[in-house]
């Protein structure tokens, strides 16, 4: 692998003390004049927690936005599906709270691989998202006294956590939607549903558009803008079983890639240690219990291996409690990745529980004992019933099984401070970038980044790009850079239909998608790295010669659709493993199980890794090009992770 | 315990929004650990290997949340169990040998795209006549400023939990949307931030839904049929403040 170890990437972080850097910045930048506003085109792609502030919020300032989701209605977008809550450094709790102690555990459960800069100004629009999302009539969770309630939440010791029931990203998208909604009917935002992108369109280097398949007709479409922001999501579906939507894809900042945004730390991927594994080879996809259960419930195997008892016939000293043994401090309540690297040793050693041995037990029945089933239900009872109706077996009686699961993406499109791309005129906000969470995310902050960029970023720093390009019209579609991409989508839809082999689309998802887990999962080596490309690379090609893509283009054809989707999968999955090797130490979510430390934790280098890899494209078959953006911190101390 | 079962489905086939449509039989094996939408998958794997087209189906959180599936099993939307979206709906709720009726939520407003999946886009069109809160981005005050009741926040989250799936049009006999709008009106209008638009929300959002959808005659299939469970209180609600927005909004534009 080609490595480019000069610091070719300039973040564009302000200067000023870090206190001061967004203030700065903000009045720094280029501003367009509102009665100007109106002469730009902005295209927001993907219409989530991001995507949807983004074009409302736009729309708001007088920009003539086109958003776009691949969806039937933009509320369908699966930042829906976030359950936990968003943080905020309100410190309405009066615990001792502040931007700082937002900004550092952010930057500690990162695991020191992300940018002070960035992460600073997320604490400190995070109070402006609780604000204007109340003000949207997002019914949060409130005390007797009518005011906001709080919660904690994982990696952090103050209460800062917003919620509201255990459906915290549906209300806030339904607010951003909303907000959205109210400026289609403005007429400041053209909607356009049901159309995915398939490619990011460039003119002397500078983004001027993005090629769309319309999915009900199969019309390939150009649109122009002056600037394409992509709020398009993260990339967990690469390994089929996750917590993603089924629809959830890397397309966009795929595509995006391909012209020439470099992609971030695609390694990053984080596990969430409480799922419901999978009950058959055919599981589609896997359904997250919240991580709360592991307050109460404790989780352990049988010490026998492969033994098929019953949980109650398993008498108490035949039970491994492994975490609490473990980790006497922190017990159940030991970090997402170890919590999960635990399960995956005890259930690799053949310690698994369930019909296909594939769980641990996660145990309520001293917590019912000690506390009553009342108590238990009232805390507990929809995510009871939840894995009820999706088990069939009712965890007041009988233990529930967990097992870890693909949930988040840290990784993604490269971005400066400006949240913009490599490519000028090109941006990426939310699950789609890969800025704020370093190697690692922390609960509940995946809503607020998503939110933060599109309501309180994005609108600031895109005007600064923008600025120079007044009185400049949008690039015409029938311009050559346009009429070319639409022929090429053209030809790459009638590619798939045209191959005619045996397989499914879905079958070498999933044949894909146990690769990636085997060797880019939880934990990785150099020899599995290594086993990882080149079986890769045998089944990308058995996926070009063999697969079976029926129907026409031109009316709504599911499996053309997931074709493309899938062949960007084996692309970045490859992207993955190298990405994965040249990163030889361990930090959050990338474990490498040759730098670890003498307890089994992740074990960093911070003299040699204390960077971004963000990887250029160089062509279809050519290895990638990586480069570096080196991470200075000036606030805070690099220190090492113990949960003992 | 799972076990490997045999039903016999009947899904509606259409190939398109002008084409007509016929219901098709297949026989399928599943285990009943199996989700009905795992079911369907192995299904369309079984017909792309014999080279027939898959049965279009949409779906994408497949956790009950998104509000993208959605079709009639055996004349009920969303399937028998209570409470519970189609991708919820587990394959133990059948028999061996049991007959299965799949078709797509039929309402003339949700016309059929292709077999099963159907277009929904009159509810983004109730929402865009009203369905929000003027307030632009950083214009908000601080949250604590405006204290809300629990009563309140809480009754507005009940009305606010609608995912938008459709199947209380699909299950009304007159394919109403009165359960749909009245979820959202009532969940901003029991909030002291949706008072100033309240009246004008309410006559827009009534008014954009009678030019797609029925009129609600009470039957109540929709409560019986909503994944969520959304109360026909909220009609009631709807319909009060429907009368009284005729008024007010008379009064508030100076025309008493």
């Amino acid at each position: 692998m080609a490595t480019n170890n000069k610091t070719v990437l300039d973040s564009r972080v302000p200067s000023g003390s870090l206190e001061e850097k967004w203030e700065n910045h903000k009045f720094s930048m280029n501003l367009v004049n509102p009665n100007n506003k109106r002469k730009f085109d902005v295209i927001v792609v993907g219409t989530g927690l991001a995507g949807a502030s983004a074009a409302a919020s736009l729309g708001e300032l007088g920009y003539k936005v086109k958003a776009f989701t691949f969806h039937d209605s933009p509320r369908r977008a699966h930042s829906i599906a976030a359950q936990g809550g968003i943080n905020a450094a309100k410190n309405y709790k009066n615990d001792g709270d502040s931007v700082y102690r937002l900004f550092y555990d952010t930057i500690k459960g990162g695991d020191y691989r992300s940018r002070e800069a960035n992460v600073h100004r997320l604490a400190e629009v995070s109070t402006n998202i609780i604000d204007q999302a109340t003000a949207q009539g997002v019914p949060f969770a409130r005390e007797y006294g009518g005011l906001l309630d709080n919660r904690s939440f994982g990696g952090a010791q103050v209460s800062r956590t917003f919620y509201a029931r255990g459906q915290t990203g549906q209300q806030l998208l339904l607010g951003a939607y909303s907000a959205m909604m109210r400026q289609v009917a403005a007429g400041s935002v053209e909607l356009h549903t049901r159309a995915e992108l398939l490619d990011v369109v460039t003119k002397d280097g500078q983004a001027c558009g993005i090629v769309t398949r319309d999915l009900l007709s199969g019309e390939i479409i150009p649109h122009s803008a002056h600037a394409v922001v992509l709020a398009t999501g993260g990339y967990g579906n690469v390994y089929f079983l996750s917590t993603n939507a089924m629809m959830s894809n890397v397309t966009a900042a795929w595509r995006a890639h391909r012209r020439g945004a470099f992609f971030a730390n695609p390694c990053y991927t984080q596990i969430h240690p409480t799922c419901i594994p999978a009950s058959d080879d055919f599981q589609s996809k896997l359904t997250l219990m919240s991580e709360s259960l592991r307050n109460d419930g404790r989780i352990w195997v049988p010490e026998a291996f492969d033994d098929s008892r019953p949980a109650h016939e398993i008498p108490e000293n035949e039970r491994d409690y492994y975490l609490e043994n473990k980790y006497p401090a922190f017990g159940n309540l030991v970090p997402r990745d170890v919590a999960s690297r635990n399960a995956k040793n005890v259930v690799d050693q053949g310690h698994g529980v369930g019909p296909l041995k594939n769980g641990v037990y996660l145990d309520f029945s001293a917590a019912v004992e000690r506390d009553g089933h009342d108590a238990i239900s009232a805390k507990y009872g929809n995510l009871f019933d939840m894995y009820e109706s999706i088990t069939g077996e009712n965890p007041y009686e009988i233990p529930m099984r967990i097992y870890p699961a693909i949930h988040y993406t840290m990784g993604g499109v490269w971005v400066d401070y400006n949240l913009m791309t490599t490519i000028p005129g090109l941006y990426a906000i939310g699950e789609a970038n890969f800025s704020d969470h370093g190697a690692n995310r922390l609960g509940a902050s995946a809503l607020m980044q998503g939110l933060a960029d599109g309501y309180f970023v994005l609108p600031y720093t895109i005007g600064d790009g923008l600025a120079d390009q007044l009185g400049e019209p949008a690039v015409s579609t029938d311009d050559p850079v346009f009429t070319n991409a639409v022929s090429a989508i053209e030809d790459e839809t009638a590619r798939w239909l045209s191959i005619n082999g045996t397989r499914s689309v879905d079958y070498f998802h999933r044949e894909l998608g146990r690769l990636v887990w085997d060797h880019i999962g939880m934990s990785r080596n150099k020899e599995g790295l290594k086993k990882a490309v080149s079986e890769i690379g045998a089944l990308k090609e058995e996926f070009y010669n063999d697969l079976r893509v029926l129907g026409s283009a031109d009316t709504l054809n599911l499996s053309l659709e997931k074709a493309g989707r899938v062949s960007d999968f084996f692309e970045l999955a490859e992207l993955m493993a190298h990405d994965a090797l040249e990163r030889k130490e361990s930090c959050g979510g990338h474990f490498r199980e040759e730098h670890q430390t003498p307890e089994g934790e992740a074990q960093r280098d911070d003299d040699n890794f204390a960077h971004v890899a963000a990887w250029e494209w160089t062509g279809k078959d050519a290895l990638q090009t990586r480069h570096v953006e080196k991470l200075d911190f000036e606030n805070v101390t690099l220190t090492q992770r113990s949960y003992k | 315990m799972s076990e490997v079962i045999t039903v016999n489905l009947k899904i509606w086939r259409q190939e398109g929004p002008e084409k007509s449509g016929h219901f098709e039989e297949y026989a399928q094996k599943i285990t009943t650990e199996a989700s009905f939408l795992e079911m369907i998958d192995l299904l369309n794997e079984d017909l792309n290997s014999k080279g027939l087209e898959p049965v279009a189906i949409e779906s994408d959180c497949r956790e009950g949340i998104c509000g993208t599936c959605g079709v009639m099993i055996n004349g009920q939307a969303h399937g028998p169990r209570k409470a519970t979206t189609t991708c919820q709906l587990h394959m133990r709720e059948f028999s061996d040998g049991d007959e299965i009726v799949i078709e797509p939520f039929r309402a003339s407003s949700f016309p059929v795209i292709r077999d099963l999946v159907v277009d929904r886009s009159p509810f983004d069109q109730i929402i865009e006549s009203g369905g929000y809160i003027s307030v632009n981005t950083g214009a908000a005050s601080d949250a604590n400023l405006t204290p809300v009741p629990k009563e309140a926040a809480d009754q507005a989250f009940d009305a606010a939990a609608c995912i938008g799936c459709g199947a209380c049009v699909a299950a009304c006999p007159n394919s109403a949307a009165q359960l749909f709008t009245s979820a959202k009106l009532a969940h901003m209008a029991s909030l002291p931030q949706g008072q100033p638009e309240r009246w004008k929300r309410t006559e827009m959002m009534v008014g954009t839904m009678e030019e797609f959808f029925g009129s609600c005659t009470n039957h109540g299939e929709c409560h019986e049929a909503c994944p969520k469970e959304i109360t026909l209180d909220f009609i009631a609600f709807m319909n009060r403040d429907y009368m009284k927005a005729k008024v007010k909004n008379r009064a508030l534009s100076g025309q008493r």
